[in-house]
């Protein structure tokens, strides 16, 4: 326990937490590893976990009938995958698959959840967090949509 | 007026790399042939009674016998050009403009953020700094494109990155479904890349918009300006600054730049219309 | 300081056509004082002035028959130097080989008369601009180099002159091979005559001349004083640099943009406005190609089009980059102003525009701006 805390607060994710804090996510915590071409979770599936990824390479992905699964975005390094687990009713909306061999810190949703109930200090916290990392995603998602090696003029 | 006559250079070898860009490999009139320029400057590329246009030099700069340019067929005239064959002839003017601060990064880190056509004009630098890889600390290419479709020069990257030392990452806007790399825009691969930001040079070459959010993206990390570098581009006529047309506020692209120090331009960059 | 009298104005002319210039100077064409070549001292607009004012240029029969009684028209000196069309060379095609002409170099040597000190100002700002850089312009430089400036000091203020303002006038202080100051009264009419070169100076021998006066010396200052103090317009330079590159966004540009119509009138008539385009063509076999240099304006929609679109699309942008250009990037880029305060860009716009009324109001109100910022953080708790 004590070196997944250590592991844990090196993450951007959790550097603005106090140390009480931490500990109490990491009670929710655990190590675990994905081989290649193993999914994390899959669409519709309950999300009972998200993840801090370690090391290694995750594409997010969505099955098309046509063309099967195409990747959206690949996260690494650092990467917070999954916040699904904290928005009813907590079920995957995508695919997720180690393209490599992937370590990850999974933090159980439900303990989470519970524990930000019991202790809206923490919740507060950890939405900031998250919300910081969801800002992110969503900016970086927008420069993706305007394709700027084909932009048109619209004259 | 000598500085505008172009001069012939002969088409020794035309490479398709993607469906919209081509690479000239071009023969210097003189014999023995040699071009020389710097890493990160242009030349007017002529075609005979069409127009010219300004085109970065994408060729390695210790090889002067051969001039190489890598163009993307967007407009009436390159895509004139995406027609020329072996044997053509071509109108060379230059070579114009600034260049890439090799010489200032030497004993730096050296992060290079090339998006789309902007590795073209990035790889003679990538070759200059290969050639002095003693000097630098760690070298760290970041690519982005469109589709896998639009990687340019994709077998050269492969062999770079079995390089051990140099640390190459590819990511695309839109993946097929038979890509296994990084999805997603280019400043995702900064914050996963690791470079010591209070020793980087950083330069950067891409349409506008991608630098600019690179550029937001590399400051977060607390790389200073005067420490990057970016590659601009305007309307341009004359190459040596007699028309006017390259203006960018207080600057010139064609005398100035291209190769712009950010420190000197943080106050044009992003302004609308300028 | 000499005196030549109205009289011996010709032998002077017939003497610069003699050392093989072409003669240009001020003549009256489509009631507009134009430069054009002059035969003699019957050509230029003897006994006219003109009233100038925002988008008015009237020719008005002066009582006298003054030579040079009125100040600027349309057209500026940069049209023979460097002209709104040119070849720049010529190109064949044949057996897969192609090769091409160079222009040959001009031989016209060009003598101009008449050029006011806000012109002069302009040409030597030209001069920066096409020899004073890394590339040099070789046509301009010919022409420049045999070019004979015969100047002339500013005996009547224009209506939309500024040139005090710009520190470009009324009297010619360099760069002039000769310069005359007209004195013409009831019963007089001669020309103080200042020599400023060697060729100035040659000119002058064998041309009935005497010494002037202190009391003539005087009269010419004074009227170059009177000049001085009647200014159509004033432009305040304090500044100007800092001020205009800090007022990109300022809501003056929307006020005039929306009367603005991208004419372009302002650039073709200001004399030190340089932008050009060139055009490529080739006659009907595609065997023998042409570059052209042509005048262009930035208030043209394509000026600044690059794949996709032009980067200044809206008229706001394009008059914002004309005039910041003009009164403050221009120092960055050549260490001077662009603007010598000859006020044609007031008089030959249609609807009037004036650059010496915008920069007023953008300055007031840049006070007023940084004013109400601080009254807004000192009010609500």
């Amino acid at each position: 326990m004590e070196s997944l805390e250590r592991i844990l607060q090196e993450h951007s994710f959790v550097k603005d937490l106090s140390n009480e804090h931490v500990k109490l996510i990491v009670g929710c915590a655990k190590n675990v590893v994905f081989e290649p071409e193993k999914y994390f979770f899959k669409e519709d599936q309950e999300a009972s976990e998200f993840y801090i990824i370690r090391s290694g390479k995750v594409a997010l992905e969505i099955y098309t009938p046509e063309y099967g699964p195409i990747t959206i975005q690949t996260l690494g390094e650092g990467d917070v995958l999954g916040w699904s687990w904290l928005i009813p009713p907590y079920l995957w909306r995508f695919d997720a698959r180690a393209v490599e061999l992937t370590r990850a810190i999974a933090l159980d949703g439900k303990c989470l959840r519970g524990k930000c109930e019991q202790d809206p200090k923490l919740g507060y916290e950890l939405m900031k967090s998250l919300t910081n990392v969801f800002e992110q995603r969503l900016y970086a998602m927008r420069l993706q949509l305007l394709d700027i090696y084909n932009l048109r003029s619209t004259n | 007026m000598d500085v505008m006559i172009p001069q012939s250079y002969r088409i020794q070898r035309v490479i398709k790399e993607t469906h919209d860009t081509f690479t000239l490999e071009l023969k210097p009139p003189e014999d023995p042939g040699k071009f020389i320029f710097s890493a990160g400057q242009f030349n007017m590329l002529y075609l005979f009674g069409i127009g010219e246009v300004p085109i970065s030099i994408s060729g390695d700069p210790s090889k002067i016998e051969t001039l190489i340019h890598t163009i993307r067929a967007v407009g009436t005239i390159t895509k004139q050009m995406s027609k020329l064959k072996k044997g053509d002839l071509i109108g060379v003017r230059g070579p114009f403009g600034s260049h890439w601060p090799v010489k200032e990064a030497i004993g730096n880190d050296v992060v290079i953020i090339a998006g789309g056509i902007g590795l073209a004009p990035l790889r003679p630098t990538i070759y200059k700094i290969l050639s002095m890889r003693q000097q630098f600390g760690k070298i760290i290419l970041l690519y982005g494109t469109r589709t896998p479709a639009d990687i340019l020069f994709r077998r050269e990257l492969e062999k770079l990155r079995s390089r051990l030392d140099i640390d190459i990452f590819v990511t695309v806007d839109h993946a097929t479904p038979v890509w296994k790399g990084n999805v997603g825009v280019v400043t995702t691969l900064i914050q996963r890349s690791h470079f010591d930001p209070f020793n980087t040079t950083a330069m950067i070459c891409g349409p506008e918009i991608m630098m600019r959010y690179t550029i937001s993206e590399l400051t977060r990390r607390d790389v200073k300006s005067e420490n990057i570098f970016v590659s601009m581009e305007r309307n341009m006529k004359c190459a040596v600054g007699f028309c006017g047309h390259c203006q960018y506020g207080t600057k010139f692209i064609c005398k100035d730049g291209p190769v712009f120090n950010y420190e000197q331009i943080k106050d044009l960059f992003g302004k609308r219309e300028l | 300081m000499i005196i030549i009298e109205r009289s011996s104005l010709d032998r002077l002319f017939e003497k610069i056509k003699t050392a093989g210039y072409k003669l240009i100077g001020p003549t009256i064409r489509d009631d507009a004082v134009v430069y054009d070549e002059l035969n003699s001292t019957n050509d230029l607009p003897i006994g006219w002035t003109d009233e100038q004012d925002g988008g008015k240029y009237r020719l008005v029969k002066r009582n006298d028959n003054s030579l040079f009684g009125y100040v600027v028209g349309p057209q500026s000196w940069k049209r023979f130097l460097n002209p709104p069309l040119q070849r720049l060379w010529q190109a064949k095609r044949l057996d897969n080989k192609i090769e091409t002409i160079p222009e040959q170099a001009e031989n016209t040597k060009y003598a101009f008369i008449g050029v006011r000190s806000c012109e002069l100002n302009a040409i030597l700002i030209q001069d920066k601009v096409f020899i004073g850089g890394e590339f040099v312009n070789s046509s301009y430089q010919k022409r420049r180099k045999d070019n004979l400036i015969i100047a002339v000091n500013c005996t009547i203020s224009g209506g939309t002159c500024f040139c005090v303002s710009m520190n470009t006038g009324p009297k010619v202080k360099e760069a002039f091979d000769l310069a005359l100051t007209e004195v013409i009264t009831h019963n007089e009419h001669y020309f103080l005559v200042e020599t400023g070169s060697e060729s100035g100076k040659n000119l002058l021998e064998d041309i009935p001349q005497r010494t002037a006066s202190q009391d003539e010396i005087n009269t010419g200052e004074e009227l170059i004083k009177k000049t001085s103090d009647s200014m159509g317009r004033s432009l305040d330079t304090n500044n100007i640099k800092e001020l205009l590159f800090n007022s990109f966004d300022h809501t003056q540009w929307d006020k005039v943009a929306s009367r603005c119509l991208s004419c372009a009138n302002c650039t073709m008539v200001c004399p030190t406005c340089f932008c050009t385009t060139v055009e490529d063509v080739t006659d009907l076999s595609g065997n023998i190609a042409e570059r052209w240099q042509k005048w262009d304006s930035c208030f043209t929609l394509d000026f600044s089009y690059i794949h996709g679109g032009s980067i200044r699309s809206s008229v706001k942008s394009r008059y914002r980059q004309w005039m910041t250009h003009k009164l403050s990037t221009w120092f960055d880029q050549f260490g001077t102003s662009g603007c010598v305060g000859c006020g044609r860009c007031i008089t030959w716009c249609p609807v009037a525009i004036d650059i010496t009324e915008e920069v007023r109001v953008i300055r007031e109100s840049d006070n007023l701006l940084t004013i109400s910022k601080e009254e807004k953080s000192d009010g609500i708790a």
